[in-house]
């Protein structure tokens, strides 16, 4: 049932954010703030309770639970929790917090129905990260994207009505796509075993001949990698993360991304063995392809957020290239890229999101400096560049390393090109931090051309640093990279029995 | 004909006699409220009157009408659906300074058209039913004939649908002069024993496909496939807000009713060549439909190519009604065609709903413009419409997903891949259209544009749209229930 709880807590406390509004308008906050903890303690509760039995071998399966739901297509509310789901959920509930941090100053408009559209986006992505059954998981899949439309749609910057639509049409065609994918499944469950099925273990059973088996798997990639997204399906994502808020990038490059890996990782590959082998060269070119491309797009850009987001994409291809070496190293490497990524990004964002809070640009040409004035502030992103850029000793670098090091087994060209994209980023994340924090102050605020000397009241002129809680923020999910980095024995281990049971079930299949 | 007989025909017999006394009463003494009141009191018993015939097994009244459960189920789909927009109608017709009591009339005799369609089993009945329905709606387009400031051209939209529906009306009667002639009868079940001989004897078959297609075609004019939609958007926007309510709505569940009825009977749809024609319309009409609806923004004109290109999704599943594969999933193309009429029809009626709570007979609010914003001004009507507008689009949580997600099924089962990629696009232009209308009613609005107040006699109209809202968002969730009755409804098929 915890499951259940968890996912109820989230549409209830959205509604309850967005009723009670009415009273007054920094309730909805407090009550969004109020639901996360207790979805924190909950998903912290899971951990305890499991995790000194779970690491001798055994039940990979933490929570395993169904309910009969649609019978006329054998479909069931079947939810389940292993080690991977749950560093999911650790992930996603700790970024909902930070989200939720990062919209308590910003959103001042109709702030109910923003954590109402918060909390059931979170929400959704919980479902995403615990159904079994296929039709459940595309039902969370759809679920958490209208409420992210909204957001962008309304609390968005100046281009949002473009960007909203973009993203929602990109991932509900590609949605669509995996639907079709899904229900051919379980026709062919039908043709094979006499009845319908969505069941993931069931369908583990249906045997596909070589070039059917190859299109359905290619409906799931095409469904997960646009989500990823992955290099020519990639597009939406620099538009969304632009001009959404801060809270709304938070979550897409945090957590929603992340739902596009774990469904290679969970469905693409474990349904589809053989055909996801014969693919496995092509979907490691496109990870190539969309790390080197993305990140000499993000040296090209002068937005600071979207310089952020063709990161993303970048970092996502070491996720891609995981993925398909299907080895321990390879999975593990793209679960660790996942997490490490959530934490980077969503921290880089909310800098960006400070940045643009304070200077009301999102123009690089038009900072520099500023380290002399935002001095924990310009820490902060050193740190949080220098973990992105793959510095050892933080969680980036484990994860690429260990992508790399699968990659490299399955394939030596694909991981020695895709190597070249830790130099890459190193470039690119310097460069901001040269641009932006050093050199001679300015800001669109204070423009020295003019030659006067600015007033001293002024307050635009003397940009706030980061307050207590900000701090705290960005402390939690520094800690985070730290034990990341130091100790990944932690979050390898919660993952090793899931690993293990996918490695050996398609053992014989892949290389 | 027995007393049992006259029982089963128990609906159709209420609803007539709620037209005769609806029109006495206006004989006697015009009074707006009492028409409404007698017209919806006469629709409800005649739905109370369903229980007493669902006790009773599936018979043939006469050959010419079936009482079976796919009857008895079409028919509560639209006394609900005449229902919902008789109750529409009262307030927005309050303000019309002409009689409004004839309207209600219409509305009773259409129904009782439709009624007809659902239960034929007999080319007679379904042509009867049909002209019934289309000649009441020709009224109910021109109602406001008198007034000047209303819906812009209903003359023009009347002549409109008259002429067309009488050249497919002529469609319809030379095929089913064809079919009488090879086959020396009018019953559909009599008929299928032509066609399947006709079609496995070589010579006749050419015959038989022609004959078919003529009726299919006229059939298809009703259901606005392309390329026979021609008329639509010129109607829907033409015609006062509760006549395009009940031409969305009752017009297609009938069509499309004694469309499946006819096809699964006859079993035309072994015809390779009758397929072909049909998969050629649904594609052209999920891909025209979503295409032409880009390009509106009156959202009367909107809503008719977006009804369009559902109509093409509908038409996917009724391809595949014969694919037969035995076991549980015999019907399952049937099924699919039922649920997705049901989603349509809720949606739709929600979404013109919507229209018709702000709109009134002096100043109907059909354009886009007019809903911005509405988020903020009435977050109660905006939440109905975006629910609406994302079931139209087949998001999951409303029954336009699952409606869908059938769809797919069918499509699936019957392997019609081509088909099934088509509706992909389409839906995925679909967004385009209907995120565009969510996003005008989030953009805040920067004059003033007071929405009609809702007073004492909106208190109905909101009300049904509270229902429609939860038959959108129930069977979204939790669609088991409906499932079981639709496989259950179409075992008699």
């Amino acid at each position: 049932m915890i499951v259940v709880w968890l996912i109820l807590i989230l549409f209830v406390g959205g509604a309850l954010a967005w009723a009670s509004e009415a009273l007054d308008s920094r309730l909805p906050r407090l009550t969004a703030l109020i639901a996360m903890v207790f979805s924190l303690i909950f998903v912290v509760m899971l951990c305890l309770d499991n995790f000194p039995d779970q690491l001798s071998p055994g039940g990979q399966w933490l929570v395993l639970e169904k309910w009969s739901w649609i019978a006329r297509f054998g479909i069931f509310l079947q939810v389940g929790v292993d080690g991977l789901s749950l560093l999911m959920l650790v992930l996603t509930v700790f970024l909902g917090l930070m989200a939720i941090g990062a919209a308590w100053h910003e959103i001042t408009e109709r702030p109910g129905f923003f954590y109402f559209n918060l909390l059931w986006t979170l929400a959704g992505v919980v479902g995403v990260f615990t159904a079994l059954d296929l039709f459940l998981f595309f039902f969370f899949w759809e679920v958490m994207l209208i409420p992210m439309y909204l957001i962008i749609a309304i609390w968005g910057h100046e281009n949002r009505a473009y960007a909203a639509m973009k993203f929602f049409v990109f991932t509900q065609v590609s949605g669509l796509i995996l639907l079709i994918a899904i229900m051919c499944l379980a026709y062919f469950h039908f043709v094979q075993f006499g009845r319908f099925s969505f069941d993931y273990f069931e369908l583990q059973n249906v045997v596909l001949e070589g070039r059917f088996q190859m299109l359905v798997m290619l409906g799931f990639f095409i469904g997960f990698a646009t989500k990823l997204p992955a290099f020519p399906l990639h597009s939406w994502l620099p538009d969304a993360h632009s001009q959404a808020p801060t809270a709304g990038s938070v979550l897409l490059a945090g957590v929603l991304l992340k739902t596009g890996a774990y469904g290679l990782i969970r469905f693409a590959v474990p349904l589809f063995p053989e055909a996801a082998a014969d693919f496995a060269p092509v979907a490691m070119t496109i990870a190539v392809i969309g790390i080197l491309y993305c990140a000499k797009l993000a040296f090209a850009q002068t937005d600071i957020k979207r310089l952020i987001a063709y990161t993303s994409v970048s970092h996502m291809g070491f996720v891609l290239l995981g993925v398909y070496a299907w080895n321990i190293y390879g999975l593990q490497g793209a679960l660790m890229t996942m997490l490490a990524h959530g934490l980077t990004s969503s921290a880089l964002f909310m800098l960006a999101g400070g940045l643009q809070h304070r200077f009301h640009t999102r123009d690089m040409g038009k900072m520099s400096g500023l380290w002399a004035q935002l001095p924990m502030m310009s820490a902060m992103a050193l740190f949080f560049s220098i973990a992105a850029l793959g510095m050892p000793g933080l969680g980036n670098f484990i994860g690429e390393f260990l992508s790399l090091l699968g990659a490299f087994q399955a394939n030596h060209a694909a991981a020695i090109v895709a190597a070249l994209g830790l130099i890459f980023a190193s470039v690119y994340s310097l460069w901001v931090i040269q641009r932006v924090f050093h050199g001679p102050y300015h800001t669109p605020n204070h423009s020295t051309d003019c030659g006067s000397e600015p007033a001293r009241d002024d307050p635009h002129n003397h940009p706030t640093d980061l307050s207590r809680a900000e701090l705290l923020c960005y402390s939690a999910m520094a800690l985070g990279l730290v034990w990341m980095g130091m100790y990944p024995q932690t979050f390898l281990a919660m993952a090793e029995p899931t690993m293990s049971y996918l490695l050996a079930s398609l053992g014989e299949v892949l290389p | 004909m027995t007393g049992e007989q006259l029982l089963l025909l128990l609906p159709l017999i209420i609803v007539t006699a709620t037209a005769v006394i609806t029109m006495l009463g206006v004989a006697i003494k015009r009074n707006h409220a009492v028409s409404c009141l007698l017209t919806a009191t006469g629709l409800f018993l005649a739905l109370l009157s369903l229980i007493i015939v669902a006790q009773y097994p599936a018979q043939e009244v006469t050959p010419l009408l079936l009482v079976d459960s796919f009857n008895e189920f079409f028919t509560a789909l639209i006394l609900l659906a005449a229902l919902a927009i008789t109750l529409f109608s009262y307030p927005y017709l309050c303000n019309l300074e002409d009689h409004q009591d004839e309207f209600y009339l219409l509305i009773a005799i259409a129904t009782l058209g439709a009624l007809v369609m659902v239960g034929s089993t007999h080319f007679i009945t379904a042509f009867l039913g049909m002209e019934t329905l289309s000649v009441c709606l020709y009224g109910m387009v021109a109602y406001p004939l008198h007034r000047e400031s209303t819906a812009q051209y209903p003359m023009e939209a009347s002549i409109k649908y008259l002429v067309l529906s009488a050249v497919s009306s002529g469609f319809v009667l030379f095929g089913v002069a064809l079919l009488y002639a090879q086959t020396g009868t009018l019953h559909f079940s009599d008929i299928s024993v032509g066609i399947t001989q006709g079609i496995a004897n070589g010579p006749g078959a050419e015959y038989f496909i022609v004959a078919s297609l003529l009726v299919i075609t006229g059939f298809a004019f009703k259901l606005s496939l392309v390329p026979f939609h021609l008329w639509t958007p010129d109607v829907y926007e033409g015609a006062p807000l509760p006549a395009t309510a009940f031409l969305a709505t009752i017009g297609k569940i009938a069509m499309a009713a004694l469309l499946m009825r006819f096809m699964s009977i006859s079993g035309v749809l072994d015809s390779a060549a009758i397929t072909h024609v049909l998969a050629v319309m649904a594609v052209l009409s999920i891909i025209g439909g979503n295409l032409l609806a880009l390009l509106q923004s009156n959202l009367k004109r909107l809503l008719s190519y977006s009804s369009i290109a559902h109509m093409g999704y509908l038409v996917i599943a009724l391809i595949t009604i014969d694919s037969a594969m035995g076991g549980a999933n015999e019907s399952l193309g049937s099924e699919a065609v039922s649920f997705y009429l049901t989603a349509y029809v809720i949606m739709s009626l929600g979404a013109f709903g919507v229209m018709m709570v702000v709109s009134d007979s002096g100043h109907e609010r059909d354009h886009i413009g007019h809903y911005q914003g509405l988020f903020w001004r009435d977050p109660w009507l905006a939440l109905v419409f975006t629910a609406m507008l994302l079931s139209l689009a087949g998001i999951p949580l409303t029954i336009g997903f699952i409606g869908k997600f059938y769809v797919f099924a069918a499509g699936v089962q019957g392997a019609e891949w081509g088909l099934l990629a088509a509706m992909v696009i389409g839906s995925g232009i679909g967004l385009f259209y209907y995120l565009r209308i969510v996003y005008r009613m989030i953009t805040p609005l920067d004059h003033d544009d007071p929405l009609p107040v809702a007073g004492i006699r909106d208190v109905i109209p909101h009300g049904i749209l509270l229902l429609l809202l939860a038959a959108l968002i129930i069977p979204g969730v939790v669609p088991g229930a409906l499932m079981t009755l639709l496989q259950s409804v179409v075992q008699a098929l």
